[in-house]
């Protein structure tokens, strides 16, 4: 198997805190492969920001990264220190973030912030920079991008403001994108077109994503494959297609079967009983045990490792793990 | 942007006249001028003649409106002590105040901005600290113990600089500089820091929590993910939103040090307005304190109207979204 572009591999971040230590992200593994875009759902708090945050090393402190290894193209990238890590950041990942309304430094115009980025990376002249900039404007969708790159942000409405943040964000041709819920500020509207946005930007420089959203409408339509979180953990993994249709997890299905579909007439949309415990109480054992319909002894002691299922799959439950695990 | 600037000239006119309203009616209520000016053994018709050559038995509106004509040709009265008119006494003693707030304001915004920066960035080192401690001593003791303090200090136990007056003077026209001899500028270092420490301290710590606010916002968490150097961030791109807010604290403050040095000229006896109002209050001075009312008054709407410009040229969504929304 050709090396992933990024590999995750038992990732954990802590946040110590007067009452202890908070893991917030607990042995979290993933590859993104060339090109590929990984969709991360999960409910809020379940670490997918986080683990977007941690790739490019900007966990707020004082959390930190207590384990694992993250690799870019097999170079360890967790461990870089701050200097190398800025020429990481940008150049080889881009990031976009969830609200375009605070995204852009009011203060300077479009084309200011966007030249700054070129240069700081690439070895281009103003002139140049420039040229790149209006052509990034134009790609994302920006009408008359030469007349409005001197606008400032407050000019632009918030789907412009995100095509602008996503042109900032491949702006020195990254290989990887991490947009953490770059729709969810949006109007419903404007939504499915900065996904397309972003999916034909990417997808024309051969630049991976990891879509980071709880959307499961915009993972189906976006994703090559799917990774499903649960309280810092990773609950499955897997083909978009397959883990939709047939999800292996009981956290997954239950997901899946609280989504409204046009085809079902349902008066009541199924859901999971309880909430995602928080990250100081999470239970011993599997996680999900207290909410999960399928709950068997030993998911309230131990705890399940994320098992290779078919067809590529990954899912961390019981149900699955090959015989013998548990107590091994 | 004309419109702007002529609606907040409108507004400064506006301010300026309720200013010249009540210096008015300090003339005309604090203490009588005609008996002020003849004294106790003039006769009732010495004080109607007086009273109509000082239009004193007009109406009062035109009274008022005559007053108003004499400020703008820059007719302020006579002083009742010095008999001189009150222009040329303010003016001779201007340049001394205005030297002095010039070279404190400009060292508390500049050391203001530098340490308030600095703090911020090592929110957690020692030098840090440190600063924040001290700064709490500028912020809480009175203006006039640290001028005590330093010319103890540096006056007379180390008597590296001297304790009062101006130094020698150069005359430029009718400014008198005290820039430009060594005595001079060595006599402007004490009463500089004395009358700066206070807006100094202040500056720096609005600095400091701006700063913090500003570091913590998404589009510099969005500058960190583009890869731009600690350098642009800090200085480009969280400096200049952290100034917005401190531009309008720094510019009434800048007002505050002319109106305000009144107790530092007087500590350190610096012939300046200050000082010179001070007496006029002793003496029930009418004219000099009327006139010097206007004068801070417009010296506070002068430099409001520069912060206004100001705020103009820095935050660009000033520019079109007022002018759109207001109308």
């Amino acid at each position: 198997m050709a090396e992933p572009l990024l590999s995750v591999r038992d990732l954990v971040v802590e946040f110590p805190t007067r009452r202890g230590t908070l893991r917030a992200l607990d042995r979290v593994s993933f590859d993104i492969g060339e090109g590929e875009v990984l969709g991360m759902v999960g409910e809020s708090g379940a670490g997918k920001s986080i683990t977007g945050s941690a790739i490019i090393g900007l966990i707020d402190r004082p959390g930190r990264i207590a384990g694992g290894e993250i690799r870019l193209r097999g170079e360890r990238i967790d461990t870089l220190p701050e200097d190398k890590l800025r020429r990481i950041r940008g150049k080889r990942i881009g990031m976009v973030f969830q609200d375009p309304l605070t995204s852009l430094n009011p203060l300077y115009t479009v084309a200011q912030q966007l030249i700054e980025t070129i240069r700081t990376h690439l070895d281009v002249s103003e002139r140049e920079a420039r040229e790149r900039a209006v052509a990034l404007l134009d790609q994302v969708g920006i009408p008359a991008a030469r007349r409005r790159i001197d606008d400032y942000p407050h000019h632009f409405s918030g789907g412009m403001r995100q095509r602008v943040v996503i042109a900032l964000a491949l702006a020195a041709e990254p290989e990887l994108v991490i947009a953490d819920e770059p729709t969810t500020a949006l109007d419903v509207s404007v939504q499915a077109q900065i996904i397309d946005v972003l999916r034909d930007i990417c997808a024309d420089r051969g630049a991976a994503v990891m879509l980071i959203t709880h959307d499961m409408g915009v993972i189906a339509e976006t994703a090559d494959r799917v990774a499903v979180l649960y309280a810092g953990r990773m609950a499955e993994i897997g083909p978009v297609r397959d883990v939709i249709k047939a999800a292996e997890h009981p956290y997954t299905s239950g997901l899946m079967g609280s989504i409204p579909t046009l085809a079902q007439t349902a008066d009541r949309l199924t859901q999971i009983p309880g909430s995602m415990p928080r990250l100081d109480a999470i239970p011993q054992g599997c996680a999900f045990n207290p909410r999960c319909p399928r709950v068997m002894p030993h998911c309230r002691t131990d705890q399940p490792p994320l098992t290779p299922r078919a067809q590529g799959r990954q899912v961390a439950c019981w149900l699955y793990a090959p015989a013998g695990a548990a107590h091994g | 942007m004309i419109a702007f600037i002529l609606r907040r000239l409108a507004q400064s006119v506006v301010v300026m006249l309720v200013v010249a309203l009540i210096s008015f009616a300090l003339f005309r209520y604090v203490g009588d001028p005609v008996a002020s000016l003849l004294g106790q053994e003039a006769t009732a018709a010495d004080r109607e003649a007086l009273r109509a050559r000082l239009g004193l038995d007009q109406p009062i509106w035109v009274q008022f409106y005559e007053y108003i004509g004499r400020v703008l040709r820059g007719d302020f009265g006579i002083s009742y002590r010095l008999q001189q008119p009150v222009a040329q006494l303010i003016m001779q003693r201007l340049p001394a105040t205005l030297e002095l707030a010039l070279v404190s304001g400009i060292a508390a915004f500049v050391f203001g901005v530098a340490l308030g920066v600095y703090t911020a960035l090592n929110r957690r080192g020692w030098i840090s600290n440190a600063i924040m401690t001290i700064s709490l001593i500028g912020v809480s003791l009175p203006t006039f113990l640290i001028g005590v303090l330093l010319i103890w200090v540096f006056a007379v136990e180390l008597q590296w600089l001297p304790s009062f007056g101006r130094g020698e003077v150069v005359e430029l026209g009718w400014w008198r500089t005290g820039f430009l001899t060594e005595s001079g500028r060595a006599a402007l270092i004490l009463p500089a820091i004395t009358l700066g420490l206070y807006q100094l301290t202040l500056i720096m710590r609005l600095v400091r929590a701006e700063m913090l606010e500003v570091l913590r916002t998404d589009y510099i968490r969005f500058a960190r993910a583009r890869g731009l150097s600690n350098r642009a961030i800090h200085f480009g791109h969280a400096l200049k939103n952290t100034l917005v807010p401190v531009i309008t604290i720094t510019g009434l403050q800048m007002g505050s040090i002319i109106a305000f040095a009144i107790i530092t000229e007087t500590v350190f006896q610096w012939p300046g307005v200050g000082a010179f109002f001070i007496n006029a209050v002793r003496f029930v001075d009418v004219p000099v304190m009327a006139a010097y009312l206007m004068l801070i008054a417009l010296i506070f709407v002068v430099i409001n109207l520069i912060v206004d410009l100001l705020y103009y040229v820095v935050d660009p969504r000033l520019r079109v979204d007022r002018g759109a929304a207001r109308h």
